[in-house]
């Protein structure tokens, strides 16, 4: 049988797990501990549904239903003081949860306190855009819609921005394979040449770090090199008396080596 | 009438040389003042912009998908290639964060070490933003006494730890390496020489310099809010007249115990952020000269004592069976750091450079978000470039410092 690989998650995996290993958690604290959050989160609680909340290493971590995001944000720069949005992106739950969790990052400088809010939102769903409160969203919102498909709705010019604007897929997401999939592999070829070379010239090798054994035009073997371009059939490979290459190769067991000796 | 087909593809300016209308031109990705991979599609009337519209991504290797394929120390050398001018100070902030997630405690010597490195990149970073700057705009000279003095900051580098761009010169728990033996006394040297050429090149060059000012003054004016609304942070930010430095108000490795000013520059535009990249320049000299003394009286010890998620050192791996065994585990598998989620900032010479890490407790993070400052940076191009004559244009850019590696990711 077929070992089976989840399909869901096509990143790597790591290979050992201890059965009994238990994953430890950072440390959490209320957010009554801090007094300057408290009074953040009682602005907030005032205007819109609040899920959940936290203090994680410094940061207030506050959760809310994605419908309030626009209305979250406006309540903490009006009322809370943060007057910067440093950052805004989104994780990949969809294997698990069915759904991604969307972050806003928030710094206050007058007070120096920064906060993240959290949102789950299934896919498919839009968000509002935030640009009229912060204009870092506009660039950060598009990055998100490039990177994961989440579109934000009333967003000036919502186009990818990293990707070409004709790409297929989002690389970001758990699904998406490091070294891009069936379209990415054809996409230059089909670029530059067009579909109709696509048999001449064949899948472009995303794979940097792939070396091809016959391969005489990119890659050399060493003790069998052959002149640039000579094809190269498997098993019938001739060695070649080079002298540098018997510098790389050497066999300890046949020359007279001091050591060796002693080893014995 | 244009006939285009796939030889030669041209539609641009179908609008302007129908009508006399607005003139759409491209400039970049391959202009050489356009700091590397900047496509900017601007829209002129006359000589007039009148819509900026930044294209980024032509030098986008997916840095965030790399990091949730490799293990926390693997992706390390990676963080060099981000902000490729200044490449300890990512491989800096993505070793805080992952120390604040694992709550690690770094030794002493590290701790300086560290901060000597940050600040050394500090003023290589901004040698090259002055050296570039201004060779945009038009003066020549000074590129060329910049990147002498960048040369022998990368001399220091590279005795450091033998690389001169992409450094690699901190490790997540610490430093790899103690300085050399007379790294110290040629550190003094430096600084001694710096402090000298600031004051008698470049600032004889450049400070009252008649047409430096008219390039400069009233070029790419910033209001607070504005900086605020669009992200902006480090040197964009002080230069609008809002006096947060990370440093100062987040302290973190020794920065809380160093006696330095934030500089700040009220004039909101080019030239204000050029006097402070200066000003930076001297406050970084007279950081590295307080750490110098704090060096003497630090113990040996370089990485953190962590054996579940730190290697231990190299004495102990070659005569201890256990740290031997602990040190193949975290080398093939990796350290596997708590569940949870960590956003940690730090003032990189661009900006507020933070790194967004969330942990599922496997050796591969589930999700890390790079938050570059040049990447907000770029974005601000395109409230900054309406208005502003064709000529301004190079000089704006020049004054964002924004490098491609970081934008694009």
């Amino acid at each position: 049988m077929r070992k089976y690989v989840p399909k869901g998650n096509v990143q790597k995996q790591s290979y050992y797990t201890d059965r009994f290993h238990v994953v430890p958690s950072t440390p959490r604290t209320k957010v009554e501990t801090d007094d300057v959050f408290a009074t953040h989160l009682k602005t907030l609680e005032a205007k819109i549904t609040v899920k959940s909340s936290r203090i994680e290493l410094n940061c207030m971590v506050v959760e809310i239903n994605h419908e309030d995001n626009f209305k979250a944000l406006e309540v903490l720069k009006e009322e809370c003081g943060y007057a910067m949005l440093s950052e805004m992106s989104a994780v990949d739950y969809l294997a698990k949860d069915k759904n991604f969790e969307v972050f806003y990052q928030m710094l206050n400088l007058k007070e120096v306190k920064r906060m993240r809010l959290v949102m789950r939102i299934e896919q498919g769903l839009a968000l509002e855009s935030v640009v009229p409160l912060y204009n870092s969203a506009n660039f950060a919102e598009r990055e998100m819609f490039d990177m994961f498909g989440i579109v934000s709705n009333n967003h000036p010019f919502m186009k990818r921005i990293l990707m070409p604007d004709d790409w297929e897929g989002n690389p970001l997401l758990k699904t998406y394979p490091l070294h891009g999939d069936e379209f990415a592999s054809w996409y230059e070829v089909d670029k530059i040449f067009g579909k109709d070379a696509r048999d001449v010239i064949g899948p472009e090798s995303r794979d940097e770090g792939k070396i091809e054994r016959y391969d005489s035009k990119r890659f050399s073997r060493v003790g069998y090199e052959v002149p640039f371009g000579t094809e190269v059939t498997p098993g019938e490979e001739v060695k070649t008396e080079i002298e540098y290459s018997k510098t790389f190769l050497v066999d300890y067991t046949k020359g007279e080596s001091k050591t060796i000796e002693e080893r014995k | 009438m244009q006939q285009p087909n796939k030889l030669s593809p041209f539609f641009e300016n179908l609008n302007f040389e129908r009508d006399d209308n607005t003139m759409v031109i491209n400039f970049g990705p391959q202009h050489p003042s356009a700091h590397g991979q900047l496509r900017l599609i601007l829209e002129l009337d006359g000589e007039q912009v009148v819509k900026a519209h930044p294209d980024i991504g032509y030098l986008h290797r997916g840095i965030e998908k790399m990091a949730e394929n490799m293990t926390y120390n693997e992706f390390l050398p990676t963080t060099d290639r981000l902000d490729y001018i200044a490449s300890t100070s990512n491989n800096y902030a993505y070793a805080l964060a992952v120390e604040k997630l694992l709550a690690v405690e770094v030794p002493r010597r590290a701790q300086v070490i560290r901060t000597m490195l940050l600040e050394l990149n500090r003023i290589i970073s901004h040698l090259f933003f002055i050296a570039t700057h201004a060779l945009d705009v038009g003066a020549m000279s000074v590129f060329l006494y910049a990147f002498r003095e960048r040369e022998f900051a990368m001399d220091l580098m590279e005795d450091y730890c033998g690389a001169r761009l992409t450094h690699s010169a901190v490790r997540i728990g610490g430093v790899p390496l103690d300085i050399p033996s007379d790294w110290l006394a040629n550190m003094e040297k430096f600084c001694a020489n710096l402090e000298h050429e600031l004051e008698h090149t470049y600032n004889a060059l450049l400070q009252e310099n008649r047409i430096w000012k008219m390039r400069l003054e009233n070029v790419g004016v910033l209001s607070a809010e504005d900086a605020l609304s669009w992200g902006c942070t480090g040197p964009m930010l002080r230069g609008s007249g809002i006096a947060y430095d990370i440093r100062k108000e987040e302290p973190y490795e020794l920065y809380g115990e160093l006696d330095f000013d934030i500089p700040v520059s009220d004039l909101n535009d080019s030239y204000g952020r050029y006097r402070l990249y200066m000003a930076e320049m001297t406050q970084s000299v007279r950081i590295i000269r307080q750490l110098m003394p704090m060096y003497a009286d630090t113990k040996p010890q370089l990485m953190a004592h962590a054996p579940q998620y730190i290697s231990a050192p190299k004495e102990e791996i070659m005569t201890q069976n256990y740290a031997l065994m602990q040190h193949f585990v975290l080398v093939t598998q990796g350290m596997r750091p708590p569940k949870g989620e960590v956003y940690v900032p730090t003032e990189s010479p661009k900006g507020e450079l933070g790194f967004y890490i969330k942990s599922e407790g496997d050796p591969y993070a589930y999700r890390l978000k790079c938050r570059a400052p040049s990447f907000f940076h770029t974005g601000v191009l395109q409230q900054l470039l309406v208005g502003v004559y064709i000529a301004d244009v190079v000089t704006i850019i020049g004054t964002t410092n924004i490098v491609f590696g970081e934008v694009d990711r």
